[in-house]
């Protein structure tokens, strides 16, 4: 029996310890939002955020999370309006959509260690996170659009 | 009767001289078995000082195994002589201490000596608990006494003839052991003296941390100097300390306190269980022992080298990004830059910093790849963030590749040598313990 927090909610689960994260999120819990990609942990379609930190859910067994606090793209905005989903939507960024779980939850924690990131920077903490439609021309506006919309929002308060 | 004859019988008769003496030398008397003392017998307040004491020393660390009960013993410790389990150390009255009175426990941690007077095995740190001040054992007395009770007998050592005699010890102990309360240094102040009878009494730390002879006995001329145990590197506690920035007592109390700092790392593998062990102990304590190995570690003498390893480290972040050539690069930004990518004035605690981490600077590289095929798990390192395990992700010659690379771009020190090998070694290991 494995317990912790998903999304805010405390779950327990009856699985092998060793079971992929991935797995747990997608069957046992029945959140989709987070994708299978390439079950080795390189290409970041499977990212969730474990105690707020970007984690490969793929290779990550779930008996190492025990009383951890998980979130996934579902729980990272309880209305869907975190910046990055803004940006997201104007900015017209998925395309067939498939990496986009990934790509924002990795996004949401570089704007929290790098609130004003640099292209090295983009470009060092999503290059784990693959695009097959080769959005990423977008996927870095939106970055950026989010990340100037949360410091306006910093200096107004 | 020619010379000859005349000195082997001379020689055997001192021979059989010296079997005597050593057999007076290695005798103790039995200590009478008592009734097991009632729990309510011990005042609650010294039972509480007991368990933090129990917590701090790690008890439970080797007197328990998973899925047993508290205490009851079983853990089997491989040692260079062969498998010592530990005992069972409830208040059970037949295969636990419940008949010990506390003269007989006080002399098992202060001599290494059993209630029934056999010799205990150095498995066992009486070394270090002989510094240990009465009221100290007196408090974990009382802990132990007021323990449930488990029927445990003890399991057979897998020690060959003649280690496993007990007698012998002695021997061992004649060599290498010199029973005594912590003497506190005159020259130091009350914080170091404090610091130094935790990590030298209770704590242990040399126990894993002080490189051990050939009769398992630690080399105390050469304390701290590092050690390989249970498969990881204790790395050298004293200024041999290969990490690019010195270990301080800010730095030493955040990562022994918190499990992580941003100019070493986090605690993982067995030290994480100390850092457990530890949160029993007043924040005063933990900053005590800091000071203890900041002054080890002559890390006041360094602290001009803080600022250059913090921006040589810093300088990496431009490597394996944007137009990169170097195959390995390109592995490690994909894998690992992620999460371990830092950029800016000075690396962020979450992101742990690989170039200033001694994994990467030691002579051996056990400790990465341990990490690497491991991962951390929420109750390691910062509580509640993990780091995914790469052993069905990475082969070994990836992972060769990406400590490779990292020995070779973060440092200046030779080169590791067998990667593939000690990572092929290591994931058997890892696969073969439970």
């Amino acid at each position: 029996m494995t317990t912790f927090r998903i999304n805010g909610r405390a779950v327990a689960v009856d699985v092998e310890e060793d079971t992929p994260l991935l797995w747990v999120i997608r069957d046992v819990i029945g959140l989709t939002g987070t994708k299978f990609g390439c079950g080795i942990g390189m290409c970041g379609a499977c990212t969730v955020h474990v105690g707020g930190r970007p984690t490969r859910s793929c290779i990550t067994p779930v008996g190492s999370v025990a009383d951890a606090e998980i979130t996934t793209i579902e729980g990272l905005d309880p209305a869907g309006q975190h910046p990055l989903q803004r940006a997201w939507i104007d900015l017209q960024v998925p395309q067939c959509g498939y990496c986009q779980s990934g790509q924002i939850m990795q996004a949401a924690s570089l704007l929290k260690d790098f609130p004003t990131p640099s292209d090295q920077d983009i470009d060092a903490v999503m290059a784990g996170n693959l695009c097959r439609c080769m959005t990423y021309v977008r996927i870095r506006a939106a970055i950026k659009r989010a990340s100037a919309e949360l410091r306006k929002a910093a200096t107004n308060d | 009767m020619g010379v000859l004859k005349r000195l082997l019988i001379s020689f055997l008769a001192l021979g059989f001289l010296g079997v005597l003496v050593f057999g007076v030398l290695a005798w103790r008397p039995a200590i009478a078995p008592i009734a097991p003392p009632s729990p309510a017998s011990f005042p609650p307040e010294i039972v509480a000082k007991g368990e933090v004491l129990a917590s701090a020393g790690f008890c439970g660390e080797c007197h328990t195994v998973k899925g047993g009960q508290n205490f009851a013993g079983g853990y089997p410790m491989p040692t260079p002589f062969g498998v010592v389990y530990s005992t069972n150390i409830t208040p059970d009255p037949e295969t636990g201490i419940g008949t010990w009175s506390e003269e007989a426990f006080a002399r098992a941690m202060r001599e290494g000596v059993a209630r029934d007077g056999s010799h205990l095995f150095p498995a066992f740190p009486f070394d270090h608990f002989t510094m240990l001040s009465d009221d100290d054992v007196r408090a974990l007395y009382a802990y132990f006494m007021t323990r449930p009770p488990a029927h445990a007998p003890a399991r057979t050592n897998g020690l060959p003839f003649p280690l496993n005699v007990r007698y012998l010890q002695a021997g061992w102990k004649l060599l290498f052991f010199r029973p005594g309360h912590f003497e506190p240094a005159a020259d130091k102040n009350a914080e170091w003296n404090r610091g130094a009878y935790l990590a030298l009494g209770l704590s242990h730390c040399g126990a894993c941390h002080t490189p051990r002879n050939l009769l398992g006995a630690e080399e105390t001329g050469d304390a701290f100097a590092g050690a390989v145990i249970d498969n990881w590197i204790a790395p050298p506690l004293t200024a041999a300390n290969p990490a690019p920035a010195p270990w301080t007592q800010d730095e030493l109390h955040s990562y022994l306190r918190n499990g992580v700092t941003a100019l070493h790392g986090i605690a993982v593998g067995p030290m994480s269980r100390v850092v457990h062990g530890l949160t029993a102990l007043p924040d005063a304590d933990v900053r005590a022992i800091a000071a203890y190995f900041a002054d080890i570690d002559l890390s006041n003498d360094r602290l001009a080298s803080v600022s250059p390893a913090v921006a040589q480290a810093m300088s990496y972040a431009s490597r394996g990004v944007g137009q990169e050539f170097d195959a390995d690069a390109r592995l490690y930004t994909a894998a690992c830059a992620s999460c371990h990518y830092n950029s800016g004035r000075a690396p962020l605690a979450v992101r742990p910093d690989l170039a200033l981490n001694s994994a990467v600077s030691l002579p051996d590289p056990t400790d990465l790849i341990q990490v690497v095929l491991r991962g951390v798990g929420a109750h390691e390192g910062i509580p509640g963030v993990v780091m995914p395990s790469f052993a069905s992700a990475l082969s070994d010659a990836d992972i060769a590749r990406i400590a490779a690379y990292l020995r070779r771009t973060r440092t200046s020190l030779p080169p590791w040598t067998d990667l593939d090998m000690k990572i092929a070694a290591m994931r058997g290991q890892i696969n073969s313990t439970p």
